[in-house]
C-alpha cells in the first residue's frame, strides 16, 4: 500500500524535521517590558526610529480612562494613527507633553527610541506568542 | 514496508543530530540575584542597573530546561524580568535617550507582585494605596466613579464559572471604554469564548496585552466561582438525538 502512493511518509519525515530545526534555528523575542507598544506607521518612511511607548510608566501615573476615554486613544497598538503635528497640536501624546504636565516635545529621542525597522505590535501580547507570527517583520534598511 | 523503515531510520538519525547538540547545554550557573549587571560592549560609559542586587557568593546551579527538554514548549524558558530599556531588546541602544529612560524595576518597588505581566499586582497596589495614578489629566484630587457589581457569567465546559468585578474595573476605567462597542449592557447579549480572548477581541481588548494576562497561572482570576455541586456536562445534540441513548 504504502508503495504505491510515492513520497506520502517522506514529506511528513521532512515537514517534522524542518519544523523542528527551526525551532532552534528562529531568533528569540525580545524580552522587553510587558505592554510595550512600538509604533511604526510613519517613523521607519520618516527617517526616524519608531516609538517605543511603556504602558507601565505611564499606568503608574494615569489611570486607563485619562487617555482612553479622555484623549480618544483607541485600544489598538497603531490604531491612533499619530503624527508630531496633531502632537503639537495638543491632541494624543501632546496633551500631556506639552512642558507642563509632562516633558514637551523637544525630547525627541525619549519616544523615538525603538530599534529601526521594528513592526508596530504589542510586546508580550497573547497574539504575539501565538505559534503562527501575528504580524510580518518588516525588511530593515540599510 | 521498505520505505517506512527508511523513513523511520531517517527520522531517528534527525533525532540524534538535532537534539544532541541541543541536549550538550546541561546547566547555567544562575547568580542568586538573578540576571547578573554586566557591562555593555557598546555602551562603555552606560553602568546597568542592578536588577535585584546580586550577591556574588551565592551560585545556585539550576538545570537549564530549555537544554534538556527543548521540545517542549510549554516548560518555562530563561526570561528576563522588567529588563532596563537598553537591555529589552526593542530600545535602540545607539539612540541617547534610551539611557536616560526610566528601568521598570525601579518604578516597581514597593508595589504588590504577581507571577506574570510586569511582576506587579495593579489591582492590589491601588487598593492597598500604594500607587495613586491620576483619574483626570490635570486634577489630582478627582475620584474615580467606582460600581460595586459583580457578574458572574456560567460557562458550559468543566471549568469553574466566571466572575466579572466591575469595582477592579471601574478604578482603572469609564464605562464609555467597555460599554457599548466591546460589551453591549446586556444579560446574555454577549458571546464570549476564549479563542475570541486569545486574538484579542472582547476581554482580550485588554487582558493579555496591558492588563493580566492569559496564562495558565492567571485562569483562576476570572474563573474563580466553583461549579454547583450537582453540576453536570451539557449533552450534546448528537447524543440528545441518538434514539438509542
Amino acid at each position: 500500500m504504502s508503495s504505491k502512493i510515492k513520497h506520502s511518509k517522506w514529506k511528513y519525515v521532512l515537514l517534522g524535521a524542518a519544523a523542528w530545526v527551526s525551532a532552534f534555528l528562529l531568533p528569540q523575542a525580545a524580552h522587553a517590558e510587558y505592554a510595550d507598544v512600538v509604533i511604526n506607521n510613519y517613523a521607519d518612511a520618516a527617517g526616524i526610529r519608531p516609538v517605543v511607548f511603556p504602558h507601565w510608566f505611564h499606568r503608574i501615573r494615569f489611570r486607563c480612562k485619562v487617555c482612553h476615554a479622555d484623549l480618544g486613544f483607541e485600544f489598538k497598538a497603531g490604531g491612533n494613527k499619530i503624527t508630531m503635528a496633531k502632537i503639537i497640536d495638543g491632541k494624543f501624546c501632546g496633551a500631556c507633553h506639552n512642558g507642563e504636565i509632562a516633558w514637551s516635545v523637544e525630547n525627541c529621542a525619549m519616544c523615538h527610541s525603538g530599534i529601526p525597522g521594528t513592526p508596530t505590535h504589542f510586546h508580550g501580547s497573547t497574539v504575539q506568542r501565538l505559534i503562527a507570527p501575528a504580524y510580518k517583520p518588516v525588511e530593515q534598511k540599510k | 514496508m521498505k520505505l517506512r523503515s527508511k523513513s523511520m531510520l531517517l527520522s531517528f538519525a534527525l533525532t540524534l543530530a538535532v537534539a544532541g547538540p541541543a541536549c550538550s547545554q546541561g546547566y547555567v550557573e544562575i547568580h542568586s540575584g538573578g540576571v547578573a549587571a554586566k557591562p555593555l560592549s557598546y555602551a562603555p560609559d552606560y553602568t546597568p542597573v542592578d536588577e535585584v542586587a546580586p550577591s556574588e557568593q551565592q551560585v545556585l546551579h539550576v538545570a537549564q530546561v530549555a537544554g534538556v527538554n527543548t521540545f517542549n514548549r510549554n516548560l518555562k524558558v530563561d526570561k528576563m524580568k522588567n529588563a532596563p530599556p537598553p537591555e529589552d531588546g526593542i530600545h535602540d541602544t545607539e539612540n541617547e535617550g534610551t539611557f536616560v529612560l526610566q528601568a521598570p524595576i525601579e518604578a516597581y518597588k514597593g508595589l504588590p507582585v504577581s507571577e506574570f505581566g510586569n511582576y506587579v499586582d495593579w489591582v492590589k497596589a491601588i487598593d492597598e494605596k500604594k500607587l495613586a495614578p491620576r483619574w483626570d489629566r490635570v486634577d489630582s484630587s478627582e475620584e474615580p466613579f467606582v460600581m460595586d457589581l459583580d457578574i458572574v457569567r456560567e460557562v458550559k465546559a468543566s471549568v469553574p464559572d466566571v466572575v466579572f468585578p466591575h469595582r477592579q474595573h471601574t478604578e482603572w476605567l469609564a464605562c464609555q471604554n467597555c460599554h457599548p462597542a466591546i460589551f453591549i449592557p446586556q444579560k446574555g447579549a454577549n458571546q464570549i469564548n476564549m479563542s475570541a480572548i486569545l486574538l484579542g477581541q472582547k476581554c482580550g481588548v485588554c487582558h493579555g496585552k496591558v492588563s493580566f494576562p492569559i496564562t495558565t497561572k492567571s485562569c483562576k482570576k476570572c474563573h474563580s466561582k466553583p461549579k454547583p455541586a450537582n453540576w453536570q456536562p451539557p449533552l450534546s445534540d448528537a447524543t440528545l438525538k441518538n434514539p438509542w441513548r
